[in-house]
C-alpha cells in the first residue's frame, strides 16, 4: 500500500478531481495549506533585498491525500500529473510525494490492509 | 506640454457642464414649501435602499462556492458604481423625464447629470414638495438593484467585462423606458391604470424574466446538475437576508413619497407579508423534509418581499398575509421544478423575484383595500371591477416581460458575441475570483 501526498495549485483541484474520479480513484482527502517553494523564489528573484533577508511568503496550496493499493499508484499519480499542469507545465504546478503506507484500518469494521481502502 | 493641455482641457469641461447650475441658483418662486418630515423620511429610505444592495451581495455571496465569493459580490457592489454613474448623468433625465419617442422614455435636459439642483418634487397632490434630488437619488438606488438582481442568475459563470457592459446597456434600455412606463406621471401603464407600488413589476419582473432568459442562454454552470455546488457561507446568506428585509422598509415605505398614514400602512403590510412568508416556507420545508432549513427561512422572507412590493400601497395587512403565504407556496415549487426543467437559474431569480413579482402583481387585485377599490372604481367609472383590474393587472405585467425579454435576449447576445460573456471552462473552473479578480476571498477557510 502507498500513501500519495499531492501538493497543487488551489485552481487546478477541480480539474484534479475530476481526473481522479475517470480514473476511478474517489476516496481521496483534500486540505488546504500554505508554503513556499520554488515557485515563490523565482518570483521574488533573490532572498537578499536592498541589505535585507526576504523572508519567503507563504503561498495557498491544497494537499491532497490518497491512500491505494500499489496497482493504484501509477494510475493516480498519472490522473494527477495529467491535470494539474498549467498548460505545458510551469514553476508552481506542485509535487507529489509517494510513502510507503504500513497498514490501514477501516474503522466501522475494523477491517485491516489492502481491503479497507 | 501634454501635462499641461490635460489639466486645462478638464477644467473647461468642468465649467461648461456646471454653468447651467449658475443661471439656475434660485428656486422658482411658485414653488411650495417642502415638507421637511416627508424629506426626512425620503433620505432615510434612499439609504435603506442602498443597504439592500451589500445585503443581496451577501445573501448572493454567500450561496456560491467559495471560489467566487468576491466575483459574486462585486456582481452587486459593480452595480453601485456604473448604474450610479449612468442614473445620475442620463438615467434620471430618462425615466423621469416628459414623454418623448411617442412615450418610450421621457426626457428632461435640465435633468441631464442631475443639473437642476432647486428643483422640487410636488407631493401631497402638488400642496407641498422634496428636493427632486432627493427623489432622483431614491428611485436611483432601485435602478441600481434591479441588474444586481439579475446577476444570480448566471453566478459563478461570466465575464466581469461582459457583466459590466451588459447590466449598463440592461439599465437604459430596459430599466429606463420601464421605469418610464410606470412611474412618470405621464407613463403609459401608469395611465392604463396599472397598479404597481414600489417596483413589481420594473424592479422584480423585468429581473426575473430577463434572468430566466440569460440563464438560458449562457447555459448551465461546469458540473450542473450532477455536481453539488454548496454554499461556501450560510452565515453570510442569513445576514444579507436580514439586511434585505430592513432594507425594504425603505423600498416600499419610501415609495409612499411622504411621511403619513399611507406611509405607515405600505411599512406594516411589508412586516406582515415578509413575516407570514418566512413562517410558511419554513412550515412547508418542515411538511416535506422533515426540516426547517436557514436558507428555506431566507428565501421565505424574499418570497414575501417581493410579492408585497407592487401591493404595498393598496393591500390591508390580511390581504399581505395572503400573499406572503401564497407566494411562499408558489415559490417553493417552482425552485423544486427548476432542477427537474434542467435550466440552472443558479440563484433562484427567475424562481423568486420572477414568480413572487407576478403573482403579487396579479393577486393584488383580489386583495384590494376597501378604500383602494372605490378610489380606483372612482377613476375608472362604472365599468371598474376585481375582473377588470385583474385585466390591467396581467396586461402590465405581460408588457413589462415581454419588453425585458425581447430586450434582453438582444443585448445578452450581443454582449456574448462582442466581448464576451460566458467564461470559458478553464477560468469557470479556476473560479471567478482566481481569474478574473486576481483574489481570494477567505484565508485558510472551507474548500468548496
Amino acid at each position: 500500500m502507498k500513501l500519495i501526498t499531492a501538493i497543487i495549485q488551489p485552481d487546478k483541484l477541480d480539474e484534479v478531481r475530476e481526473s481522479l474520479i475517470k480514473a476511478e480513484i474517489t476516496r481521496i482527502t483534500v486540505t488546504r495549506c500554505t508554503g513556499h517553494g520554488q515557485h515563490q523564489r523565482e518570483d521574488q528573484g533573490e532572498d537578499m533585498f536592498r541589505g535585507q533577508l526576504i523572508v519567503p511568503d507563504l503561498v495557498p496550496k491544497i494537499r491532497l491525500d490518497i491512500a491505494c493499493n500499489d496497482e493504484f499508484t501509477d494510475i493516480a499519480v498519472d490522473a494527477i500529473v495529467a491535470a494539474a499542469k498549467h498548460g505545458d507545465g510551469h514553476i508552481g504546478d506542485g509535487k507529489i510525494f509517494i510513502t510507503a503506507l504500513e497498514e490501514c484500518i477501516r474503522i466501522r469494521t475494523y477491517e485491516r490492509g489492502g481491503k479497507a481502502i | 506640454m501634454k501635462s499641461i493641455r490635460f489639466p486645462a482641457a478638464l477644467a473647461a469641461a468642468v465649467l461648461i457642464l456646471s454653468a447651467p447650475s449658475f443661471a439656475l441658483a434660485q428656486p422658482d418662486p411658485g414653488t411650495p414649501p417642502i415638507d421637511s418630515g416627508a424629506t426626512a423620511w425620503m433620505l432615510t429610505s434612499t439609504a435603506l435602499v442602498l443597504l439592500m444592495v451589500p445585503g443581496l451581495a451577501m445573501f448572493y455571496g454567500g450561496l456560491v462556492r467559495t471560489k467566487n465569493v468576491l466575483g459574486t459580490m462585486m456582481h452587486s457592489f459593480a452595480a453601485m458604481a456604473i448604474i450610479g454613474v449612468i442614473w445620475a448623468s442620463v438615467g434620471y433625465a430618462l425615466s423621469f423625464g416628459p414623454n418623448i419617442l411617442g412615450g418610450f422614455v421621457g426626457w428632461n435636459p435640465k435633468m441631464l447629470f442631475l443639473a437642476d439642483d432647486t428643483s422640487a418634487y410636488r407631493i401631497n397632490g402638488g400642496v407641498s414638495c422634496i428636493p427632486e434630488l432627493v427623489f432622483a437619488m431614491f428611485q436611483g438606488k432601485f435602478a441600481i438593484i434591479t441588474p444586481a438582481l439579475i446577476a444570480g442568475a448566471f453566478a459563478e459563470r461570466v465575464r466581469f467585462r461582459g457583466y459590466c457592459v451588459f447590466i449598463a446597456l440592461w439599465g437604459l434600455i430596459v430599466y429606463c423606458p420601464l421605469a418610464h412606463w410606470v412611474w412618470a406621471p405621464d407613463g403609459f401603464l401608469l395611465k392604463m391604470g396599472a397598479q404597481d407600488y414600489a417596483g413589481g413589476t420594473v424592479v422584480h419582473i423585468s429581473a426575473g424574466i430577463s434572468a430566466l432568459v440569460c440563464a438560458i442562454y449562457l447555459g448551465s454552470r461546469r458540473g450542473y446538475p450532477q455536481t453539488a455546488m454548496h454554499p461556501n457561507n450560510l452565515v453570510m446568506t442569513m445576514m444579507g437576508a436580514g439586511l434585505l428585509w430592513v432594507g425594504w422598509f425603505g423600498f416600499n415605505a419610501g415609495s409612499s413619497l411622504g411621511s403619513n398614514f399611507e406611509t405607515a400602512r405600505a411599512l406594516t403590510v411589508t412586516q406582515a407579508a415578509a413575516a407570514t412568508a418566512a413562517l410558511v416556507w419554513v412550515i412547508i420545508e418542515a411538511i416535506h423534509h422533515r426540516k426547517a432549513t436557514s436558507l428555506g427561512l431566507c428565501s421565505g422572507i424574499l418570497a414575501g418581499l417581493v410579492a408585497i412590493t407592487p401591493a404595498a400601497g393598496v393591500v390591508g395587512v390580511s390581504g399581505a398575509m395572503a400573499l406572503g403565504a401564497l407566494a411562499s407556496l408558489l415559490c417553493y415549487f417552482t425552485v423544486i421544478a427548476k432542477t427537474r426543467l434542467g435550466y440552472d437559474d443558479s440563484l433562484d431569480v427567475f424562481g423568486i423575484h420572477g414568480v413572487a413579482g407576478i403573482f403579487g402583481a396579479l393577486a393584488l387585485s383580489l386583495f384590494l383595500r376597501h378604500e383602494n377599490a372605490i378610489d380606483l372604481a372612482n377613476r375608472f367609472g362604472p365599468n371598474w371591477s376585481v375582473g377588470h383590474q385583474l385585466g390591467v393587472q396581467a396586461m402590465a405585467v405581460g408588457i413589462a416581460a415581454a419588453y425585458a425579454a425581447i430586450v434582453t435576449i438582444v443585448l445578452v447576445v450581443l454582449v456574448d458575441k462582442t466581448l464576451g460573456f460566458r467564461l470559458d471552462p478553464v477560468r469557470e473552473n479556476a473560479g471567478m475570483d482566481h481569474a478574473l479578480h486576481g483574489e481570494h476571498g477567505y484565508g485558510l477557510l472551507n474548500l468548496q
